[in-house]
């Protein structure tokens, strides 16, 4: 059985490589439910490493459906991976955040038109030493105090008089990560800066070790982290100026987890849109993501976000007729 | 010794040569002996310190269908082939490039240039290119060839840069390689008529291939481990499929590695602990390859 499996298999890409090497001219016809197993070709995608796990588990499951379409997530972060998409190099963009200004004009002036999907949610949080009971809750003023350029908060004391006059260290992720951008942006606002005495890492793991061996140590990161370390952990509560609320899955997925709750997203771009094994990965993404980023430590988006998301592929996909996915894609 | 000499540091003041202080010597000897022991001793602990912590993590996870697997979301179905097939096919083709342009340069600098300036500049910048940091081979391999060349994030890319990487020391390895030739064999042979070709093709290189082997295996499992110049060129975090040609994308043992410990599940620091014990088991298989090439070969040279 798992021979002929594998043989199958191989037929499958040789034919594969057969009709590449023909210029492209086998294509299938574009149909709704097309057979995934016949699905070939190549999926690029790059992006946040947030978000890259969310995309990887969709590829593992599309794989199960269509075998012989290869893809490849990388994880140069949401910023590296922009890059990378507005010169065309990707297919798909996993993003922490959304697209910038400057990015969008990168992309614009390449020619890259693309689509913004939401995927999933994620909350950024906010973590102490699991020996530090005193600091359980923090609004955004005192945050803001604590992480901005001009005049930081050095000690507990400076934020809180009633707190111990120990110095504070702080951990981070690094400068290329959509995390960063999305917690500067929030916390210090939209021309915020942030001070850079902070240890940063590209690893989340790293900062959690950072606060686990420190009693004076601050981080924040995504949500995945705190719940697979919360032996080590404590979590700040974050008053958005209704009241502390503590980082839960239902705080973050309806929004009462305010304002370090954050959405997640996919760009895809339109031009791969006309290949048959980018359509249907897309379609299977949308109708797989709320189910598969709670297995990958993240929280599903409110339904209404997958219908939207469903809605736009529509359109997009409704108004490419059956000739433009048949044109190889150069 | 003679006894004059005895007597004289006898007499002098100087502890060290007090030939009369003898348990005093010895006490002292003992003591090196001890502080060199202890060198040695704190060197292997380390290592069987970070060996024993890797496989105590690892061994939940070292099962058979690791090699054989995907990877995957789930911790207990996850496996490492893509990456294995990735770092053979990596380290094949970077072998495959380093060899002959490695061997060419190395029999060119012993055999052929002439000794003056440029040659000595040559040396001496073959001999510092050994040292750059891999992360700048990394940069140049993604101006050239992913960029320029334009091959894009591919086997090819990849090895191409390790190539250049691993370069340098294949060239020092084969030089010593070549020296370590007796000058009489080339005698010999110029004395019957050869040419300077088919001295170093018939003699010089097969009598040297050994070395020169030993050197490029050890240089090409040093590519094995790097991570640093393939992330740069383009090595992928995850991929499902395996490369079918040397245009397609790959991913590499060290990525898997770093892609699973910066997962959050604890299950996935295991596997990256197994990871680094396959990768480990892989550098040893390639290292005795070379030793036992390095003692075949040896027996069949004679002289």
């Amino acid at each position: 059985m798992n021979l002929t499996g594998t043989m199958v298999k191989r037929g499958a890409t040789s034919l594969a490589v057969a009709a590449m090497v023909c210029g492209g001219i086998w294509s299938p016809a574009f149909a709704q439910d097309a057979d995934l197993s016949k699905l070939t070709g190549e999926i690029v995608a790059d992006g946040s490493s947030t978000v890259g796990p969310i995309t990887q588990a969709v590829a593992e499951e599309f794989n199960g459906a269509a075998p012989d379409v290869k893809i490849s997530v990388d994880i140069s972060g949401t910023g590296g991976g922009f890059e990378r998409f507005c010169k065309g190099e990707t297919d798909i963009q996993d993003a922490s955040r959304l697209i910038k200004d400057a990015e969008a004009t990168a992309c614009a002036d390449a020619g890259v038109e693309y689509l913004e999907f939401e995927v999933a949610y994620d909350g950024l949080t906010v973590v102490v030493n699991e020996n530090n009971t005193t600091v359980t809750c923090l609004d955004m003023a005192t945050l803001k105090l604590l992480w901005q350029k001009e005049n930081p908060a050095m000690t507990w004391a400076d934020l809180n008089a009633e707190w111990p006059a120990e110095t504070i260290s702080l951990y981070g992720p690094g400068t290329d990560s959509g995390t960063f951008d999305y917690f500067v942006e929030t916390v210090l606002g939209e021309d915020g800066e942030i001070r850079e005495d902070f240890t940063p890492s590209e690893d989340d793991n790293v900062l959690v070790e950072g606060v686990a061996n420190d009693e004076n140590a601050l981080a924040y990161f995504g949500h995945a982290y705190f719940e697979e370390n919360q032996d080590l952990l404590n979590a700040v509560a974050i008053d958005g100026g209704n009241g502390c609320v503590e980082p839960t899955t239902e705080g973050i997925q309806d929004g009462t987890y305010a304002p370090l709750s954050r959405p997640l997203y996919v760009y895809v771009k339109e031009e791969s849109l006309a290949r048959p094994e980018v359509q249907e990965f897309m379609k299977f993404y949308i109708a797989n993501a709320p189910e598969l980023a709670p297995e990958v430590g993240f929280v599903a988006s409110p339904d209404e976000a997958y219908v939207a998301d469903a809605a736009e592929l529509e359109a997009a996909l409704g108004g490419a007729p059956a000739e433009a996915a048949a044109t190889p894609a150069s | 010794m003679s006894a004059q000499v005895l007597s004289r540091s006898a007499e002098s003041r100087n502890e060290t040569l007090d030939a009369g202080n003898l348990p005093g010597r010895q006490r002292r000897s003992r003591v090196m002996t001890g502080v060199l022991i202890a060198a040695t001793g704190i060197a292997v602990l380390a290592l069987i310190a970070l060996l024993a912590s890797i496989f105590k993590d690892a061994l939940p996870w070292l099962r058979p269908d690791l090699l054989t697997n995907m990877p995957s979301r789930k911790a207990e179905k996850a496996g490492l082939y893509p990456a294995l097939i990735g770092s053979l096919w990596i380290i094949g083709f970077t072998a495959l490039f380093a060899f002959p342009v490695g061997i060419g340069a190395a029999i060119y600098l012993e055999e052929y240039a002439p000794r003056n300036r440029l040659t000595r500049l040559l040396e001496v910048n073959i001999a510092n290119l050994a040292g750059v940091p891999s992360v700048v081979y990394g940069l140049l391999g993604l101006g050239v060839f992913v960029t320029w060349l334009n091959l894009g994030r591919s086997v090819l890319a990849g090895a191409l840069t390790m190539a250049l990487l691993i370069l340098p020391v294949v060239i020092i390895a084969s030089r010593e390689a070549i020296r370590a030739v007796p000058p009489s064999l080339r005698e010999a042979a110029y004395g019957v008529g050869a040419t300077k070709w088919q001295v170093t093709s018939s003699h010089v290189l097969p009598t040297a291939m050994p070395g020169i082997l030993t050197g490029i295996i050890l240089a090409t499992s040093r590519a094995l481990g790097e991570t640093a110049p393939l992330i740069v060129v383009g090595a992928a975090a995850y991929v499902t499929f395996l490369p079918s040609g040397w245009l397609d994308k790959y991913t590499v043992l060290p990525m898997q590695i770093y892609e699973w410990s910066r997962r959050p599940q604890d299950e996935f620091q295991g596997l990256a602990a197994a990871g680094i014990v396959v990768l480990l088991a892989l550098l040893l298989a390639l290292n005795a390859v070379a030793i036992w090439l390095r003692a075949r070969s040896a027996r069949k040279v004679r002289w």
